[in-house]
């Protein structure tokens, strides 16, 4: 029994491992087979050229992209100096915004989105839903939400990993006023966990629908939809590159992540 | 810890004078919270007890005791709680594999990497991919007709159904269970099995009596967890299916779009409903979580 355990259970995690790759890959290999086959006959990037070359793919990519800009520096204006409050002075408080930055992945996303068209509707004290610019701050404060999960987690960890109260203390000792040591000394610190958070962010709020799609946006998310209930080979080539830019965010996020511990390293 | 403690109750009676003010470094991030998290979810939670005119009542509650609604959540219940039991299944016995298995070490980290992947890889673009793998043109689909002569979808089966939506919420559900489960499996000890092994057990007494008891609160808040995820999920469902399958995410949406209810508090019950279940597994996730922590201590 002893002698053969080992190699079975190898054996078992080898088929685990085997299992998991295939479910993982199957269907990345067909969703890429498939966006090729736009051409009858032959395997080509058509898919891919007519993708690109729809204006209104252009027009909702950008838009979203600017959306995750602006969601990224919102974010991180919004959770660092909270952070790092809480952390230096109020650690009494944790728990409480602890709680506050997971109720994101408690309420569902369509529930908040709900009750935004209720709270900022066009006849309530903050009609926010009233003008294009309003509803894309609506939006832009909605994504802000979505991502203070993974963006708050991110730099909480990166705070741990420094020193901050000795930081802040030499700062002090030289002058500097709380400002010029959040965006001088703070920021700098937290430059690989800013940047996770921040692509973390950007794979969550590229594609995101439900909040884009409810609030009216010409969003990246509901444009997909569109090309999936209207196309046949196009949202195959547009799911590939949505794989593609999930895999880059998360790439990202490894490079910089090890970067800076290679630096505390050295 | 120790140390920052006393250095903070050090300070405390010197700083007691700045305590009210540095509320104020806290205060965006509330004002923020409230404004764009709670006051929201709040109004419709409020609203779910209301009638048109504002007055008390319970009859939205009742009335979600209707024919689709509660079909609606019996089906969403049961898919969430098929993707949370086979994603939580699987993902446990990748994530056992990859710590436990003895596999070449390049394995751990890819397969952590990948899960951060696929597990963010949700909404419309999981709908397409797994339209183009197992729709009725999806290359599976195809070459199970070409090679083995079977027609899946003569079979009943269907993308747009039960098992299809199923199938593809497990292509984010699995890899987020490697995720969560992997801190405990590194948290068994090596010499609890060579303690087995040494008096004599098998594989079976080792997970029947030392793992799984250690483990279980883990793999259950997990599965929790990601029952929760499956719940609260709109994009996937709405891409693959469009309003054809009646769960309750797609039927709060068609609310929002246009009251398809006829009462507008009935939708907020709605909503009520949702964030009762989803806050009961994450309560639940949470509990269970902080027993393991405690038991291994």
């Amino acid at each position: 029994m002893n002698a053969t355990s080992p190699s079975s259970s190898r054996l078992g995690a080898w088929i685990a491992i085997c299992v998991g790759a295939s479910y993982f890959l199957i269907p990345l290999i067909a969703t890429f087979e498939f966006s090729l086959r736009m051409l009858r006959g032959e395997y080509s990037f058509e898919a891919y050229r007519v993708v690109f070359a729809d204006p209104l793919f252009q027009a909702t990519f950008g838009y979203s992209i600017m959306m995750a800009v602006v969601t990224i520096v919102v974010g991180v204006l919004l959770v660092v100096p909270t952070a790092y409050w809480v952390q230096l002075r109020m650690p009494k408080l944790r728990p409480l915004v602890e709680f506050i930055t997971l109720l994101p992945l408690v309420i569902p996303a369509i529930v908040i989105v709900f009750g935004y068209l209720r709270i900022f509707g066009s006849n309530s004290w903050i009609p926010l839903t009233g003008n294009e610019r309003a509803t894309d701050f609506l939006l832009v404060c909605s994504y802000v939400t979505l991502s203070l999960p993974y963006m708050y987690r991110s730099i909480d960890t990166g705070l741990r990993s420094i020193d901050v109260r000795t930081l802040t203390e030499a700062a002090e000792v030289l002058g500097a006023g709380t400002f010029t040591i959040l965006f001088k000394v703070i920021f700098p610190n937290l430059r690989s966990a800013i940047l996770s958070g921040a692509f973390l962010t950007f794979a969550v709020v590229i594609g995101e629908f439900t909040m884009a799609s409810l609030l009216n946006r010409p969003a990246f998310g509901p444009y997909l939809q569109l090309v999936g209930a209207n196309k046949a080979y196009e949202p195959s080539a547009l799911a590939v590159m949505a794989f593609m830019i999930t895999w880059a965010s998360m790439g990202l996020i490894q490079v910089f992540g090890r970067n800076a511990k290679n630096a505390t390293k050295q | 810890m120790a140390h920052t403690l006393n250095f903070e109750t050090g300070q405390v009676p010197a700083k007691s004078v700045y305590w009210r003010w540095h509320w104020l470094g806290v205060l965006p991030f509330l004002l923020f919270a409230a404004l764009f998290l709670i006051v929201p979810t709040g109004y419709l939670m409020v609203g779910a007890f209301q009638d048109e005119a504002g007055h008390f009542t319970f009859s939205n509650i009742i009335n979600l005791w209707t024919d689709s609604i509660i079909q609606a959540y019996w089906i969403s219940l049961r898919i969430s709680a098929a993707s949370a039991l086979g994603g939580g299944t699987i993902g446990f016995l990748l994530a056992w594999a990859a710590v436990q298995g003895k596999l070449p070490a390049w394995i751990r980290p890819t397969l952590m990497t990948f899960s951060g992947v696929a597990s963010n890889f949700a909404g419309v673009p999981l709908a397409f991919a797994f339209l183009a793998t197992l729709g009725r043109v999806g290359l599976v689909t195809a070459l199970m007709r070409k090679y083995l002569g079977f027609d899946l979808y003569s079979t009943g089966f269907s993308i747009l159904s039960f098992t299809g939506l199923t199938l593809t919420y497990l292509y984010f559900q699995i890899p987020l269970m490697v995720l969560i489960v992997s801190p405990a499996l590194e948290g068994l000890k090596r010499e609890w099995r060579e303690a087995c092994d040494c008096l004599g057990g098998s594989a079976y007494h080792y997970w029947r009596y030392i793992a799984l008891p250690v483990l279980w609160p883990s793999i259950m808040g997990a599965m929790l967890l990601l029952f929760a995820n499956a719940f609260g999920a709109v994009a996937t469902a709405y891409a693959l299916t469009g309003s054809s399958l009646n769960i309750v995410p797609i039927l709060l949406y068609a609310q929002i779009r246009g009251d398809v209810l006829h009462n507008p508090n009935l939708g907020y019950a709605l909503a009520l409903g949702m964030v009762v279940i989803t806050g009961v597994s994450n309560a639940g996730y949470i509990w269970l979580r902080s027993k393991s922590e405690k038991g291994r201590t």
